[in-house]
């Protein structure tokens, strides 16, 4: 019996163990969120550009992360990305007039969007559509602009302020 | 001198064909007794502990180098581009998706697929398996299946625990050693793993399982009933596993890309 | 049980060619055969582990070959069988390799399967060692175990594989007094497969001799060891040479060497 015992205990710790390590790797290495019922309110905006945001991203305020991306769809009402955020639901006084863009943790982190809030006595409440957006920049687009630029200023036509050092 | 080739060719081809042929009935009965056998789980639970929490140490020892080096040569690689920080996404991909059910698989063909193939392959050198058939039990249902099943049961828990130890020996090196900010370390990782590339590892720790506990118990059932014939099922045992696993991980990622 | 006209053959090589045997309720019958003359595979025929090319096994008046697995396992469990070397479960110790059969086949509350083990332990003297591990054991012991282990489940028939090798005299002395004593209270018919001669004709009713496939003599022992027959007498008396001869077939000897030189 006391063999058993041991058998049964060793196997416990392992099981245990195992199912732990996967519950870390879900919940701790992942930016995937395992709230009990989905709490808060969804937020809706439209991007030009989503560059390499990705579902799970962070949504934050000045920093602070307030919710996270749900969802990524083409519109092709618009023929613009519908961005779904959900926002948790402690942070409900994000007035009306707020804009949301595309920001880049670091220079090759994960992008992320940025709330500015806007100065409305009104706040954004479940479904609204963000009304002020500013797309992703994408790097290459970003470098093609300078290269053009830079090319135009050899041929002298450059525009005034790019030709100040 | 061509026509002997060909017929050479074509004999091994059929010796291939009858052994896939061979594995895949094997695996085919033992699919069948899975019912039974999960009402018997206490049997199961036993080899739970056999394959699985035996291989523990040598899987948390073998995960946390794995992660150390990652650390260690990641942070020299992402250097060389300035981006130190990536360095936990890094590891935590590279350890969830290839190294921990890869290594894993290999550590576990080397250490549980090894015991179970010596295990069986000396059932069968001493009559035990005969005398279970002359018991009127099925010594498939009585002693394969439970094997079987705490191998597959094992593997994808043992894969997740080298995957962990693994993050936390990069952490160890990277941040404590080499000074990578701890919260860019974990924030990008957070960022950058998708509950998909963890998905991504449980999927094929468990493929893994499956074709490593196979192998070893067809091997071990199949030995030669002498003390040569088990010692080359064990042989065989890890080597079959090892050329598999390598294989079925291409295929598996290939497909899940 | 009768075996009639039985021939098996492993990969072209005939190992029976047409043996007849009759083996009678209550008795213990010796088969006897030099090493390689497929005693064990007549055995593994009789409990339908190997199935014969031709021929007719019938235990009890069921014919074997006739039967499904699950049929010969039904079967089985009214058989024991002994094992050379005993084939303990080595994971297992030996309370619960004895009770093993019952915990597979039925569902008796503890107590009195406990009752049931012990008593069986008791009977080949070892229910002082129900707690040692198969590898804690010495030969004697383990066959002792697995003929506790054989009668566990009261069978009918008792098959004893070369149960003698490897015993030192004592426990021999144990192992045979033990065959005797099992079939004589418990009503067994047994079979026993040894080319021990003369351990054999101390236990058995009646003995066959096998060789080259065929029963080469038949009789109680004390007649075959008068049999005036080359090949019987060869074997019942440990000839090194007749008519299985002391050298392998070979080239002439002188011819050989002539041509070495």
């Amino acid at each position: 019996m006391r063999q058993t015992r041991t058998i049964e205990l060793g196997t416990g710790l392992f099981v245990l163990l195992g199912f732990a390590a996967l519950f870390f790797l879900v919940t701790q290495i992942t930016n995937r969120e395992f709230g009990l019922g989905d709490g808060g309110y969804r937020l809706l905006g439209s991007f030009e550009q989503v560059g390499g945001l990705k579902p799970g991203a962070p949504v934050s305020m000045s920093g602070v992360t307030i919710g996270h991306v749900e969802g990524i769809e083409y519109d092709f009402n618009e023929y613009k990305a519908r961005v779904t955020m959900r926002i948790d639901s402690d942070y409900d006084r994000i007035p009306d007039d707020s804009d949301a863009g595309i920001f880049t943790a670091g220079l090759l982190g994960g992008q992320y969007i940025g709330i500015g809030p806007g100065g409305s006595e009104t706040f954004l409440a479940e479904g609204d559509q963000m009304q002020f957006t500013q797309s992703a920049i994408v790097l290459e687009n970003l470098i093609s602009k300078f290269l053009f630029s830079k090319a135009g200023e050899k041929h002298g036509d450059a525009p005034a302020e790019a030709s100040t050092p | 001198m061509l026509a002997s080739l060909t017929s050479e060719l074509l004999q091994s081809l059929r010796i291939a064909l009858q052994a896939i042929g061979a594995y895949t009935l094997f695996f085919v009965r033992l699919l069948k007794e899975v019912p039974r056998a999960l009402l018997r789980f206490s049997l199961v639970v036993d080899q739970v502990h056999n394959s699985g929490a035996l291989s523990l140490v040598i899987i948390m020892l073998s995960g946390l180098f794995v992660g150390m080096v990652l650390g260690l040569q990641g942070f020299d690689l992402l250097e060389r581009f300035g981006s130190e920080e990536s360095l936990g996404s890094a590891a935590a991909l590279g350890l969830l998706k290839e190294l921990g059910p890869v290594v894993t698989a290999l550590l576990f063909a080397g250490r549980a697929g090894t015991a179970l193939a010596s295990e069986l392959g000396l059932m069968r050198a001493t009559d035990q398996l005969a005398a279970m058939e002359m018991m009127a039990v099925d010594p498939v249902r009585r002693v394969v299946m439970p094997r079987f099943l705490g191998g597959v049961l094992s593997m994808p828990l043992l894969a997740a625990i080298f995957s962990m130890i693994g993050i936390f020996g990069a952490q160890l090196v990277g941040v404590q050693l080499m000074g990578v900010d701890a919260g860019q370390f974990w924030s990008q990782m957070r960022s950058a793993v998708e509950f998909g590339d963890v998905m991504e590892g449980v999927v094929k720790s468990c493929v893994f399982g499956v074709a490593c506990s196979l192998i070893a118990v067809y091997e071990g059932y199949h030995s030669v009933p002498t003390a040569e014939g088990v010692g080359r099922a064990t042989t065989r045992t890890v080597v079959i596993s090892s050329v598999i696993v390598l294989l079925l991980d291409y295929m598996l990622t290939a497909v899940m890309l | 049980m009768r075996v009639r006209g039985l021939h098996y053959s492993v990969s072209q090589r005939p190992i029976f060619a047409g043996v007849d045997l009759d083996i009678e309720r209550g008795s213990v019958t010796a088969i006897m055969g030099p090493s390689g003359t497929g005693k064990t595979t007549l055995l593994r025929l009789i409990t339908g582990q190997l199935m014969a090319d031709r021929g007719l096994v019938e235990v009890e008046g069921q014919d074997v070959a006739g039967l499904q697995r699950g049929g010969i396992y039904q079967m089985r469990r009214r058989m024991g069988m002994l094992f050379q070397n005993g084939a303990l479960l080595t994971d297992l110790d030996v309370y619960e390799n004895v009770a093993f059969p019952l915990r597979e086949h039925t569902r008796l509350p503890e107590r009195l399967l406990r009752h049931v083990v012990l008593a069986k332990l008791q009977a080949v003297g070892l229910r002082g060692a129900c707690r040692l591990m198969p590898a804690e054991l010495s030969g004697g012991m383990a066959r002792r175990v697995a003929i506790a282990r054989a009668i566990v489940m009261d069978p009918q028939l008792l098959i004893y594989d070369e149960p003698f090798v490897g015993l030192d005299p004592i426990s021999l002395g144990v192992v045979l007094r033990l065959i005797r004593l099992l079939n004589d209270t418990l009503g067994l018919t047994s079979i026993v497969v040894s080319h021990d001669v003369h351990d054999l004709s101390e236990v058995a009713d009646f003995s066959y001799l096998l060789s080259g496939g065929l029963v080469i003599a038949a009789g109680p022992p004390s007649a075959l060891a008068t049999d005036t027959r080359e090949e019987v007498r060869q074997f019942m008396h440990g000839l090194p040479d007749g008519p299985v001869p002391f050298h392998y077939p070979a080239p002439d000897y002188l011819e050989q060497l002539r041509q070495l030189s």
